[in-house]
This record gives C-alpha cells, sequence and structure tokens, in this order.
C-alpha cells in the first residue's frame, strides 16, 4: 500500500512541474508584459525598467524560471497588485472561504443524492425514479449561475428568508480565529455568529452542489442498479434475505465505490463553479478573489492561485485514488 | 511627466448653500445634531466596494480608503460640508506672509491622538518632514500621488524629471503653532491641504509601526509596517477597532475626541464588491447605507422608503478624440461625431435623474463655466454633411471602451458606448470595438495615446477649474494628441492670474476656445448617490467625497 | 468543468469491463422509439433552426433599439404583444436577441467541440496507437491539462488572448481536449486486447492496419456520445466565460452569457432580462444533454435491460 502511494506521489512531481513551466510562461505570454502585469496602473517606462532590474527579468529565461520555482516551492509568490499583500496571505484568507462553501455544497449533494438515487433505483422504472432522472438531466443543463440567479431572486430578494450576499452579517459580532465561519462560531461559543454562517451559506451551497447533486444521484442509481443485478444479490434475494440486508450489505458498499470517485472528481468541477456561484452571492473566496483578480489583471496573485489549486486538485484525486485502492485492493495493480 | 498644476485661488461653490437645502428635503427632518445625539449609539455598517488598500492617507488615492481615512484621521483645513470652501479643522485660523511663502497655523488646543499622544506643532511638523523624505518605492506615483501632485518633489528625488519640491520646511516655534515654509508662493497650497492624503498622524505611532518600511522583495511594492493595519493613529472621531481583511472595518468611536465626539458607537465598513449586492444588501438591513448606486436603482429604492443622497454634480463624462490617430485631426470629423451623438437619449437611457447634458469640460457649478460655449446639437443630417465636406473616405473608427469598472460619471461604460455606435453608424461611420479591463490596460492605452476614440471622465478633487480644463488641456498630451497653443496660454494664463474677476474671464474664454475646437465631446454631468436606510441621519453628500460620518446618528 | 469530463473519467476507468458497441441497427431502433432521445432531438432541432433562420424569425435586428427614447433605468418593459420577451437596458427587442443570441451559441459549441475533438483525438490515437514513450508524454500533457479546473483554464487562455470570440472558442476546446484523448486512448487500449484483435493479430495483419482499420471505427461511437455531451458543456461554458465579461470584444453582439451579466443590475426591476437569455441556455444545454445520454444508453450493454 505504502509503495503505491509513493508511486502515487512521484508520479505528481512531472505534473506540478509541468504546470510551473505552464504557468511560467502563460505570464510571460500575458498582453504587456511581465513588468507591466506585475506593475499594474500607473506603470511608466521607467518603473517598467525600474522593476525589470529589480526582479531579475533581464536574465536569462532559463534562471528567471529556476528563481521563480525556487520562490513557488517556499510558497513566496508575491504580493497582489491590487490589495498590496502577500499572495499567500490572501489565500490564507480566501481558501478557507471556498473550502467551506464546498464542503457545504457536497454534503448538500450526498445528503440528498444518494438516497435520491438509491431510492430511484430500487423503484426502477417507477414515478420516483423517472422525476430523479429527468431532474438530474435538467440540474446538468442549467447554468449555475443561472441558477445561482433564481435562487437569489426567490429566496433572497422577493422572499427575503436568506441573506443576499456575503459569508457573515457585518453586525454579528464575531471572531474568525480558523477562517471557517461555522466552525469559528463553535469554536469562540457564539451560536448566533455559527447559524448566521449557515444561513449565508445555504443558498450559494444549493447553487453550487446542483451539478455534484445531478451526478451523484445518476451514478448511485446506476451503480445500485448495477449491484442489484449482480449475482450476488440475486442469490442473496433468492435466499430470502431480508431487503433492508441486502441493502447494507451489499448494495450500498459495492454501490459507494463509483460515487467515492465521482465526489473525488468532483473537486475541479467545484472550482469552477465557485467562481460563478461567489461571483453572484459576493461570497468572499476564492473563486470572487480570482474574478477580482481577473478584472484587475492582478497575475501575481493568478499565477500563485492557480499553482495551488492545481496543487491541491492534483492530491485530492491522488487522495481519491489512494482511498479507493483502500476499499478496493485490485486497483492498486493498475 | 504629467501635469498637475493648482488653482491659486479658490472660490467657493455656489452649490454648498444649495446642497443643504437639498438635502433637508432628502433626509426628512434632519434635526439639530445635538437633539439626535441623544438617542446615539449603535452600529452603522456602510457598504463599500472594495477593502481599503492601507489605512495611511500618504499613500492611497482610492476611494474606499480615502473614505475610511477620512473618518480616522484630520487634516489641517477641511472642506466645508457640502461644498468646496476651506475652513479650520485641525488648526483653528491660518495666516500666509505677505511674499506667500510662511503659512502660520494655528493649532487647536487639548487634542491627543488615539494612542494618548498629545497633538502638538512637533506632531504637524513630524509628518510633513516625513512625506518630505520619502525615499525609493515611496516616491513613486504610485504610492504617493498626492504628494508628488501637490508638491512636485521630494528631498532628494529619485526620478530627475521630478522638479524642486513646493515644501522647504516646517518649524513649531512654540505647541500651538506650526508655520510652514514654501519654495515659491502657491495658494494652492492650502486647498489641498484639506486632502486626507495631508492627514496628520501620531509620530509616535508612525515610528514604532514602521510606516516608511517598505520592501521590495516580492513582486510589487510591500508595506512591511503595521502602522496601517493595526494601528493607525489619527485625531479623528473614530479609532480603528479591527479589520477582518477583505471582508470589514470595525471602527469604534474615540471618546477623547476633541470636538463634538461622533454619535455612534461603532462604524463598520463591509466590503461588498458587487454593486447588485450591495443593493440587496441595504434591503435585506444588512447595511443602513452604501455609495455609487446604480441608476437602475435609484427610482426603486426611494419607492421603498430608502434616502438617497445625491452628491453635487462634480465630474463630467467625454468622448475622448485622440487627434494623433487620422481622421480625429480633421475638426469636421470631430464636429460631425458631436452632432450625430443622441447625448439626451443616452442621457435618458443609463442615467439617473438628476444627470445633465455637458456642454463643455466642467461642472455648471464651478466659477469659469462659460454659457455661451459652441453647442453641438443633436442633428443627424448635420452630421452627415459634415462628413461629406470633410473628404475624410475611411470613416472606420476604432472606438474603445473599458470593462469591469463603474464611474459616477459612467454607470455602465458598454451600454453607453452601444448607445453611441448605433448613433455613429447610423450617420456613415464604421465603428470597430475595442475593449480592455480598465485598469491597468484601458487607462494605460488611453494614456499612452494608442486610443483613437474613447470614453472617459473626471470627477474633480478641488473646487478650482484648473483641476478639470487644466488638467486635461494645458499642454500637450497623448491621450488628445493635439497641439494647440492658443488653448495652452489661455490656461496658462488663467492659472497665473491673481485676480478674481480676471481669472473667472480666462476660464471662460477657455472654455469658449475649448468647445470650439472640440478636442473631445463632454455628454454628462452627474450626482452621485448614496442610498440611506431610513433613520440614518446627519449624514452630508459632499462633491469632493468627504463625508463625515461624525454627526451621523441611526434610531 | 463538466459532466462530461466525469462521465469521460468513469468511462475510462470501466474500460476493460466494456466495450463500446459500434453504433448499430440496434441501437437506432432503441432510441427512435425513445421518448427522451425524442425530446432531445426535437430540442436541438428547434434551437439549430432557430440559430439558422434568425433573420427570417427575429422581427428586429439585434442591434435596433425600437425602444428607444422610452427607457430609463428604471423603466424596462417586460414582455407585451408587440415585443414578447419585453425590452432591454437598451431598449432592444430582447426576443431579438435571444434569437440571434442561439447563434452564437451555436458557433462556440460546434467550433469550439470540433477544435477540442480534434485535436483530443489526433492526442489519444497516437498514445494509444504507439504506446510506450508517446503514451507517457502525451498522457503526462493531458495530466497536466486536467490538474487544472477546466473554467480556469479556459479564463487563463481567454485572458492571454484577449476577449475575442476565437478566444472563447479556443479556451473551450482546450477543456476538452484532455477529455477526448483519455476516451479515445482507453478505448484503444480496451480494444487492443479484445478477441478480434488478438485474432487479426495472430492471423498476421499489420499492426497499423489493425489499429486504422478495426481499433478506431470501434471507438467511434462512445466518441459521438463524448461529442454530443460536450456540445451542451461547450455551450454553458461558453455561456460562463461570456459571463465573466471574456466573451466577444464588441458588446452589441448577443451572448446569452452576456446578456445574464449585464442585466445583473435589473435584476429586481426587470427579471426578464435574466430569465429568457437563461432559459434559453437551459433548451439549448438540454437537448444535447438528453440526446447523448440516451445515446450512450442505447450503445452501452449495461443499460440494456
Amino acid at each position: 500500500m505504502l509503495r503505491f502511494v509513493v508511486r502515487r506521489l512521484f508520479q505528481l512531481v512531472p505534473i506540478l512541474f509541468g504546470l510551473s513551466l505552464l504557468l511560467f510562461f502563460w505570464v510571460r505570454a500575458l498582453p504587456g508584459g511581465t513588468a507591466v502585469a506585475l506593475l499594474g496602473e500607473r506603470a511608466t517606462p521607467e518603473t517598467i525598467a525600474q522593476i525589470e532590474r529589480l526582479y531579475g527579468l533581464d536574465r536569462p529565461i532559463w534562471q528567471q524560471y529556476l528563481s521563480f520555482l525556487g520562490r513557488a516551492v517556499r510558497l513566496d509568490f508575491g504580493n497582489s497588485v491590487r490589495t498590496n499583500r502577500p499572495v499567500v496571505e490572501e489565500m490564507l484568507r480566501t481558501f478557507p472561504a471556498t473550502i467551506e462553501l464546498a464542503l457545504a455544497a457536497l454534503t448538500f449533494a450526498i445528503v440528498v443524492g444518494i438516497p435520491l438515487g438509491y431510492f430511484a433505483a430500487r423503484r426502477y422504472g417507477g414515478w420516483l425514479d423517472s422525476v430523479t432522472v429527468s431532474a438530474s438531466l435538467l440540474g446538468v443543463a442549467v447554468p449555475v449561475f443561472f441558477l445561482a440567479y433564481i435562487l437569489k431572486y426567490v429566496f433572497a430578494v422577493q422572499l427575503g428568508w436568506l441573506p443576499t450576499a456575503g459569508r457573515q452579517d457585518p453586525r454579528v459580532d464575531a471572531e474568525h480565529p480558523t477562517g471557517f465561519y461555522v466552525l469559528d462560531g463553535i469554536v469562540t461559543g457564539n451560536p448566533a455568529a455559527t447559524w448566521d454562517a449557515v444561513e449565508h451559506l445555504i443558498l450559494p451551497a444549493i447553487a453550487l452542489g446542483s451539478i455534484p447533486l445531478a451526478i451523484i444521484v445518476r451514478i448511485t442509481r446506476a451503480s445500485v442498479l448495477d449491484v442489484v443485478n449482480e449475482d450476488y444479490v440475486r442469490t442473496a434475494e433468492a435466499k430470502g434475505l431480508l431487503a433492508r440486508t441486502i441493502t447494507r450489505r451489499h448494495v450500498l458498499r459495492n454501490a459507494l465505490l463509483p460515487v467515492v470517485t465521482v465526489i473525488g472528481l468532483q473537486a475541479g468541477l467545484l472550482f469552477s463553479g465557485a467562481i460563478l456561484t461567489e461571483k453572484v452571492f459576493g461570497f468572499p473566496g476564492v473563486g470572487n478573489f480570482i474574478y477580482e483578480a481577473i478584472s484587475f489583471r492582478d497575475y501575481a496573485v493568478l499565477q500563485g492561485f492557480i499553482l495551488v489549486i492545481a496543487a491541491v486538485y492534483v492530491l485530492v484525486n491522488l487522495a481519491v485514488d489512494v482511498s479507493y485502492g483502500l476499499i478496493d485492493p485490485r486497483v492498486r495493480v493498475r | 511627466m504629467r501635469h498637475h498644476s493648482l488653482s491659486r485661488r479658490l472660490l467657493a461653490l455656489s452649490a454648498g448653500t444649495v446642497m443643504v437645502a437639498g438635502l433637508a428635503a432628502c433626509g426628512g427632518d434632519d434635526g439639530d445634531e445635538g437633539e439626535a445625539g441623544e438617542g446615539g449609539g449603535g452600529t452603522l455598517v456602510f457598504g463599500g466596494s472594495a477593502d481599503p488598500v492601507i489605512l495611511d492617507g500618504a499613500y492611497v488615492s482610492d476611494g474606499e480608503s480615502l473614505r475610511a481615512i477620512r473618518q480616522i484621521f484630520e487634516t489641517l483645513v477641511t472642506t466645508e460640508e457640502g461644498g468646496t470652501e476651506i475652513e479650520g479643522l485641525l488648526a483653528q485660523d491660518w495666516e500666509a506672509s505677505d511674499d506667500g511663502l510662511e503659512w502660520t497655523f494655528n493649532l487647536q488646543e487639548d487634542v491627543t491622538f488615539h494612542d494618548g499622544e498629545p497633538f502638538d506643532a512637533e506632531a504637524v511638523c513630524f509628518n510633513f518632514d516625513r512625506w518630505y523624505n520619502f525615499e525609493g518605492v515611496l516616491q513613486s506615483p504610485a504610492v504617493s500621488y498626492y504628494w508628488s501632485t501637490v508638491m512636485g518633489g521630494f528631498a532628494q528625488n529619485e526620478d530627475p524629471n521630478l522638479g524642486e519640491s513646493l515644501y522647504a520646511g516646517c518649524e513649531a516655534p512654540d505647541e500651538g503653532t506650526a508655520v510652514i515654509t514654501l519654495t515659491r508662493p502657491s495658494s494652492a497650497f492650502l486647498t489641498a491641504m484639506s486632502l486626507p492624503s495631508f492627514s496628520i498622524a501620531s509620530p509616535a505611532a508612525l515610528e514604532e509601526g514602521g510606516a516608511d518600511e517598505v520592501s521590495g522583495t516580492g513582486d510589487a511594492p510591500s508595506f512591511e509596517g503595521t502602522f496601517g493595519y493595526e494601528n493607525p493613529a489619527g485625531t479623528g472621531p473614530f479609532q480603528l477597532e479591527s479589520w477582518d481583511r477583505g471582508s470589514r472595518l470595525t471602527l469604534s468611536r474615540y471618546d477623547d475626541y476633541w470636538g463634538e465626539p461622533a454619535q455612534l458607537d461603532t462604524l463598520v465598513f463591509s466590503v461588498i464588491a458587487d454593486g447588485p449586492a450591495r443593493r440587496q444588501a441595504l434591503e435585506a438591513g444588512d447595511i443602513d447605507g452604501y455609495d455609487l448606486v446604480d441608476p437602475a436603482d435609484v427610482d426603486a429604492l426611494e419607492e421603498a422608503g430608502f434616502q438617497i443622497l445625491r452628491r453635487p454634480a462634480f465630474n463630467v463624462g467625454y468622448v475622448g478624440f485622440n487627434q494623433a490617430l487620422p481622421p480625429m485631426d480633421n475638426p469636421q470629423i470631430r464636429q460631425a461625431i458631436a452632432h450625430a451623438i443622441n447625448r439626451e437619449n443616452l442621457l435618458q437611457t443609463n442615467y439617473p435623474e438628476g444627470a445633465a447634458v455637458a456642454t463643455q469640460f466642467m461642472p455648471p457649478d464651478l466659477f469659469g463655466y462659460a454659457d455661451d460655449v459652441t453647442e453641438y446639437e443633436y442633428d443627424p443630417e448635420r452630421a452627415q454633411q459634415l462628413i461629406a465636406e470633410s473628404g475624410v473616405t475611411d470613416l472606420t473608427l476604432d472606438f474603445w471602451y473599458p470593462t469591469d469598472v463603474s464611474r459616477p460619471y459612467m454607470p455602465n461604460p458598454q451600454a453607453n458606448w452601444e448607445l453611441m455606435r448605433t448613433d455613429l453608424e447610423a450617420v456613415g461611420f464604421t465603428i470597430t470595438p475595442q475593449t480592455a479591463p480598465w485598469n491597468p490596460q484601458y487607462l494605460d492605452q488611453v494614456d499612452g495615446g494608442n486610443a483613437q476614440m474613447y470614453l472617459l471622465g473626471w470627477t474633480g478633487d478641488f473646487g478650482d477649474p484648473d483641476n478639470f480644463i487644466g488638467t486635461f488641456f494645458q499642454q500637450q498630451q497623448p491621450q488628445w494628441g493635439f497641439d494647440n497653443p492658443e488653448i495652452f496660454d489661455v490656461l496658462n494664463r488663467a492659472e497665473a492670474e491673481t485676480d478674481e474677476e480676471a481669472r473667472v474671464e480666462l476660464y471662460q474664454e477657455a472654455n469658449r476656445l475649448i468647445m470650439d475646437y472640440l478636442p473631445g465631446l463632454p455628454y454628462v454631468h452627474t450626482e452621485p448617490a448614496i442610498a440611506l436606510r431610513e433613520g440614518v441621519e446627519g449624514l452630508v453628500p459632499d462633491p469632493v467625497t468627504n463625508e463625515r460620518f461624525v454627526g451621523v446618528s441611526i434610531d | 468543468m463538466s459532466l462530461a469530463e466525469i462521465e469521460a473519467e468513469t468511462e475510462s476507468k470501466r474500460v476493460g469491463e466494456e466495450t463500446g458497441g459500434s453504433l448499430g441497427r440496434e441501437a437506432w431502433k432503441r432510441l427512435r422509439r425513445d421518448p427522451v432521445a425524442i425530446i432531445g432531438f426535437v430540442l436541438i432541432a428547434f434551437f439549430v433552426l432557430v440559430a439558422l433562420f434568425a433573420p427570417l424569425l427575429a422581427p428586429y435586428a439585434p442591434d435596433a433599439q425600437p425602444g428607444a427614447g422610452t427607457i430609463t433605468p428604471t423603466n424596462i418593459p417586460g414582455p407585451s404583444a408587440e415585443h414578447w420577451f419585453g425590452l432591454d437596458e437598451l431598449g432592444r427587442d430582447e426576443f431579438s436577441r435571444v434569437v440571434y443570441g442561439a447563434r452564437q451559441s451555436l458557433l462556440v459549441g460546434v467550433v469550439s467541440l470540433i477544435l477540442g475533438m480534434s485535436l483530443g483525438l489526433l492526442m489519444g490515437f497516437l498514445a494509444g496507437a504507439f504506446g510506450g514513450k508517446v503514451d507517457t508524454v502525451v498522457m503526462r500533457l493531458v495530466d497536466v491539462m486536467l490538474a487544472i479546473p477546466g473554467l480556469l483554464l479556459a479564463i487563463a487562455i481567454a485572458a492571454v488572448m484577449g476577449p475575442s470570440l476565437l478566444s472563447v472558442m479556443i479556451a473551450i476546446a482546450a477543456i476538452n481536449v484532455p477529455i477526448f484523448a483519455r476516451l479515445l486512448r482507453g478505448q484503444m487500449l480496451a480494444q487492443r486486447e479484445a478477441d478480434y484483435v488478438l485474432a487479426a493479430q495472430s492471423l498476421g495483419v499489420r499492426r497499423r492496419s489493425i489499429m486504422l482499420g478495426h481499433v478506431l471505427p470501434n471507438s467511434v461511437s462512445p466518441v459521438i456520445v463524448q461529442g454530443t455531451l460536450t456540445l451542451a458543456t461547450a455551450i454553458i461554458e461558453a455561456a460562463a466565460l461570456s459571463f465573466l465579461g471574456l466573451g466577444s470584444a464588441d458588446p452589441g453582439v448577443p451572448e446569452w452569457g452576456r446578456m445574464l451579466a449585464s442585466t445583473q443590475r435589473y435584476l429586481a426591476s426587470a427579471p426578464h432580462l435574466a430569465f429568457f437569455p437563461g432559459t434559453a441556455i437551459v433548451i439549448a444545454a438540454l437537448g444535447f444533454t438528453l440526446l447523448g445520454e440516451r445515446l450512450r444508453e442505447a450503445l452501452d450493454p449495461k443499460y440494456r435491460r
């Protein structure tokens, strides 16, 4: 098992290396050149020359790349042009928000999706099945930002049940030691802050959770159908085992395997959706920050964030592979 | 070097008085400030579009930072609430020597900084010497924009293009008297001292907080000190309580404030980047008010019982023509464009009530405004005729608009662009769309002289025509690409003139010349609006956005 | 980025268990009787016809302003007999703009699919046919591309190329390249072990003709399925990019995503400006999703019961 993990970790090296290379040249391909990109507004020919000397942009390209790599390894991505703060600090500020949102979205998708998919499969061809399948197809076709608009318009603007934007009501007196606001409320013993943070999470989490929900429902349903038709389940049924026992022992456990994989694969999907969802709900997470970085052409931020996001994404996939391998030893042989 | 001269003499805006009356109408019964204070206290949450960059006036020029800094810090002088006339703040009164070189400020007594240090003449001089002695990156106009604009130079200029500083020195003959010496006479000096960038901060806090420590090891200059982030000690009615970066800035009342203390206990600036989200946050009660209300929201908010405070128009939106790029050098083409664009329809469609069609490059309330400039009314036939007379055959124009921006004078640049494009194509032009994000590419393209025709505008910093047409047209600039000695000369003479009436006439003359020459087409003056929920009283909308929350109360 | 990506992933994980059947008569028969597939087909046909005949269907040009002079920021009329979908914030006919928007959407969808699919299939074919070092290099490249979340990759590409229709197409194509590369490679690897290939090999048929003559054609049907599904996501991705302000440089060109974004500020007073373009995206994407799904089921023996 350990060898499997180590081997997979080694496979990450070329991926991250390739990524860093791509990102390095990406910034150099941007209109205006690196110095202009990094200087932002009010760049004059003099300051550009100054910056180019200061950051060694006049050195050979491979030297520049090595120093970029060296700093990236130490998580030094420079400063955001827009906020004037180190990129790493911005990451520590925004990542917890997005992770919290993504976890909430996934929780929503799993809690609703797995039972729905399971019962749809058990009642294959019934009305619940048809409705579930249609809804999941529709769910895939509805762009997440459109759904976010609809939710916001109905539940926040028209009905006023939930807040329209942000993570925390500015009036709520809350401290944020961890950056995960729900957790912060619990840690600091402030139930009002916890509840407020939860309220702010509901609509964005539902919007963002809609895509994984559709997929989880369908994969669960398909997996359960597969398993139900497997011989051993038929045998078990023939042997007169209670339906509930079959469910617990065989169907669910085997059916959950592909679901685990799919959940792991949601990381990237969730992230793409988060950019859009956070924008609609003014949610101060990674997605919103990146969107603003694009608007302001804050390339130091984009470079650092994309590299870290990709690294996280690749690691999540690795974790999924590993856990898959734990559940099903056959996978390790691959 | 960009030319940034300042006024020599300041005339008060007549708008000041108009404003106060207007506010009373908007805000309902304003009441006595003393009375309103009895029910005082509470927390006011104001929605901003972005986080302040740093709470140190010397380093910023963006609105969100300045708004917060105005509550925490104070300047020697300030502009009257709702107007542009200069009045005392940390200085009770002042006097200039006959040669205009020595300015003696009599300071307020019994003023303490938030860190408990006393405010005195030494502190004033400390701050001036601090700015004057900025080095390295700190001299970049991106960092100390207003100092380099107003004072022109530093003790040791890093950039040879910077001139001799206007500032010569500061002395403190006694605790209550600060004497600032200039290298040449300038009446603009006093006006400029009202800018929040010239806020007086506690010398002890500046030193302890390492306010001038800046590093260049990152990819951009980075402020290493804690002063502007954790301990911005000024003398203002509010002090920093906490700053949850990127989300909210919390200020609390400074109880030892020398003047009438603030009525609010807490003042929160909450960041909501998205415009529509700010409005929804106000409607949902998450915030008590916000700035830069979208024109689309004004009516609905008013109907729903929210207060809309309109600032006096102190801006201009214009279409710039770059004459270095033909056919913009052809006067008939420029006139044709002016006649082709239906500005009335544009304003009606894209702007809220209160927006007015501009006839020249400065707002009507400012002295020097000329009522008799050449006007270019909407007349497509005349435009076609002018095009025919011009002899220009290639009627393809690159027309630029910025994305990702909403300015007071153009809340929705793309919508303006689309309407203008339709009008221009109707008379025979072919418009090529060109676009870039506002900051930095769009401004780079325009300032660098690469944009043939573009949308831009200006919001005034000071109540002086020099801050409008002087900034635009006093010398050759790449964005306009023309050389017109007649206009440059009148503006230079106007700037140097010391007689008020003569100055007014010179600026009127300049406006007439400019509109005959038509270097661009000014099309709008707007009244940028603030929205507040009912029950928030005492905020006075200000032409130069100098809104003070000290007198604000909530029910 | 998309469901398609996930499905492709699970697909390739299942490789070895299943081989895509050929797009046979069986499958076609099943599809013709499948109401869901028919609905999908009708939606697609509707979408394509609207796109093709936009000038005939739309009562106004997309940039005409029948409402000029009556619109103010707070008075944007909703649907009426004269303007079915109401007017937009500049007094243009919303119905005409939604109709013309179908053209943009179809154009971006099809071009980006063709671009992404061609490159992806080429890479997949090289990896699958040659194996060894070629396979390693190609698949590492694919891994790198897959390591960046789809929308972020598209944004990064669009940022370099500046706002234009072409850059949107290339950005979306880039998202789809690794999906098709993986899919085809997986199929080919699976088929290589298939009985008929082994049989052909034992008969001494040359490797190249096995690859081109047998393995490749037999991998086509999953590609068709994936292509149909990818069209749906390409339409949504195009809308997302344009929603984020990375669409065509000409704001007058009606794009559904941009229409949705630019009406954010009117959400409360004129929700119709968000509703119609949003619904249009859903309809177009739904058509391809339904057909693609049913196609997959018809072709995949797993679903035959």
